[in-house]
């Protein structure tokens, strides 16, 4: 299956197809490829799209190489001789390799999920079933006396899982404090993480405050007492380059939808010894080795997580996200998205009444910017920036936990990528002023 | 332009100067609410006297934190229902459920909703029908709390 080269005309690309150009993007000729971009919403409004962290638009390229995919080569994958069964097997295990590149791991390492939630829960699960299983799962046993370590910054998604863990084994959830500016509170590292600690679950980027977490420094400790260090990475590894392998992490999840790619598909990483241990969380066609009445043993990773008929164009056009995020280049996605992040809180700061929930140094932070307007919900506030055409989230984001710490119910948040123009951070401060003018709460309106 | 049609000045003065605002007692019954897509929250008070659906409604008192059209539709609610007979108060609910799910098709009655006809504009915003909904929701489920026939929806 080959998948049609990303239309960023005019950008030099190394034969690997990965970029190391240093040059700007070219956001014209990338947003060109993404179709959506060219509606208009609320009677004939250009459409300002910042919400991309809570998902992606899609490129002409992905959705091609869906359509193509479907078109030609559609069949059930690891089932079957036939030769649409070859090729669908071919698409989808050569976008799981092109995937695991993309992540600096190795393909077996790669598990697919319906999203990055169940990624998670697949991870918490099978520690539940080691309960149950053979020697080889022993370290994945919890019970009594043994923790969690979690943060007050995590989305619920990498919360809920591990609460119900603790509830069902018997073991204590704890977690690291969030500081008033917004950054990962590690002042108790030592005492937090102990030798009683099994996981130690955190996100790399915060969905709300954009913080990027220090990961080094809870990596050698989560390792040094013998803790297994799970990442959710669903903010981090669409917008900047990741090297799972090189930050040392035991699990990590992330999801398609995020990065170009298409919704109902999402990866998990786990370092190949700990998944050759690890028990199944789901069980059922595909991921068995033999199979009789009375018991089954189960097939080596990554098939042994992957029970059922998988989503197969999902996949494929994941790997056409990553091909397309590929030669584009990681590290000039992130550059740009810093340019964006730096004139958002630039110019969110300069007007009077709102305030960045989050740190206002761009430093170890990426491109998600919440903040609060004065005398305003967040719900009303995006109404009137939504009748501008200026698309926002508003609400907890699904981090219900990390809003009480920063003291307010809700919040209004701009997330960017690399279709986004730096014009429509200006669009955004506008839509702000407008809706401190449509409900008179401007200082100057008295 | 239907940003103005959602947020009626009716709406903006409710939420500025709401009526009723504050949680009293005696009650006979309370509820709290919460749109878990938001996180808006509030928690709403009944005080009845007499019994069944032929009670009057004393007082309704509520607290919370929410955006201009939860805070405003409930105290719109509290206009409507207090000093009422239930059955009646019930009616309204249920008038008020149909004018916010309604998409924008239904025409209120001004006889029966009062202020809340202003509110048909918010049922253009099939995102914003829980938030006009949410004390009517707190309002249904504390009087099926204390009133056999009163079903929680």
């Amino acid at each position: 299956m080959t998948v049609e080269p990303p239309g960023v005309r005019g950008q030099d690309t190394a034969q690997t197809g990965v970029s190391t150009t240093t040059a700007p993007l070219d956001v014209a000729a990338i947003r060109a490829d993404f179709p959506i971009l060219q509606r208009t919403v609320r009677d004939g409004r250009r459409l300002v799209y910042l919400d991309s962290g809570a998902t992606s638009q899609r490129p002409r390229q992905v959705l091609d190489a869906e359509r193509s995919f479907l078109e030609t080569s559609n069949a059930a994958v690891h089932r079957g001789a036939h030769q649409l069964a070859e090729e669908a097997t071919d698409a989808y295990e050569g976008a799981r390799a092109r995937i695991a590149r993309f992540v600096g791991v190795n393909t077996d390492e790669i598990v697919f999920t319906k999203n990055a939630t169940e990624g998670v829960n697949l991870v918490a699960y099978a520690m539940s079933n080691a309960a149950t299983s053979g020697p080889e799962a022993e370290r994945f046993r919890l019970g009594p006396g043994d923790e969690v370590v979690v943060s007050e910054m995590e989305h619920h998604a990498n919360l809920v899982p591990w609460q119900q863990l603790c509830q069902r084994t018997g073991a204590t959830l704890r977690w690291f404090g969030v500081t008033d500016e917004g950054r990962l509170d590690l002042s108790e590292l030592d005492t937090l993480v102990h030798e009683r600690t099994r996981v130690v679950a955190v996100t790399h980027q915060s969905n709300v405050l954009g913080t990027v977490n220090p990961l080094e420094s809870i990596v050698r400790r989560a390792h040094e007492v013998g803790a297994l260090v799970v990442l959710d990475a669903c903010q981090s590894v669409p917008h900047g380059p990741v090297d799972f392998a090189g930050l040392g992490v035991d699990f990590a999840v992330f999801s398609g939808h995020k990065m170009l790619g298409p919704s109902g598909i999402g990866v998990l990483y786990g370092r190949h010894e700990l998944l050759r241990a690890m028990p199944p969380f789901l069980t059922g066609g595909s991921m068995i080795e033999l199979v009789h009445m009375e018991h089954s043993t189960f097939a080596e990773p990554p098939q042994r997580f992957e029970a059922g008929v998988p989503m197969t164009s999902q996949v494929v056009g994941l790997g056409a996200a990553v091909d397309y995020l590929s030669v584009v280049g990681m590290e000039r996605i992130a550059r740009h998205e810093h340019q964006l992040v730096e004139r958002a809180l630039r110019e969110l700061s300069a007007i009077e009444g709102v305030r960045v929930v989050g740190p206002t140094e761009t430093e170890q932070r990426g491109g998600a910017v919440s903040f609060v307007i004065d005398g305003i919900h967040p719900h009303d506030a995006s109404q009137v920036m939504d009748d501008q055409g200026v698309e926002v989230r508003v609400g907890h984001h699904c981090a219900w936990p990390l809003h009480r710490r920063m003291g307010v119910p809700a919040t209004i948040r701009a997330s960017f990528y690399l279709y986004n123009e730096l014009d429509e951070v200006t669009a955004l401060a506008d839509a702000v002023r407008e809706a401190q003018r449509f409900f008179a709460v401007t200082p100057t309106a008295g | 332009m239907q940003l103005e049609q959602m947020y009626q000045e009716i709406i903006l003065d409710h939420y500025r100067n709401p009526h009723r605002h504050g949680l009293r007692e005696p009650f006979d019954a309370e509820s709290f609410q919460v749109n878990p897509t938001c996180g808006d929250e509030v928690t709403l008070r009944v005080r009845l006297t007499g019994s069944g659906t032929e009670a009057t409604v004393e007082d309704v008192s509520y607290s919370g934190q929410g955006c201009s059209i939860s805070q405003a539709a409930t105290s719109v609610l509290t206009d409507l229902v207090v000093g009422r007979p239930l059955r009646e108060a019930l009616d309204k609910q249920a008038a008020f459920t149909e004018l916010m799910e309604g998409r924008g098709q239904v025409e209120p009655d001004e006889d029966v909703l009062e202020d809340g006809v202003a509110f048909a504009g918010v049922a253009k915003y099939p995102m914003r029908v829980k938030c006009a909904l949410l004390g009517w929701m707190a309002f249904r489920d504390a009087v099926s709390r204390v009133v056999d026939e009163v079903g929680a929806s």
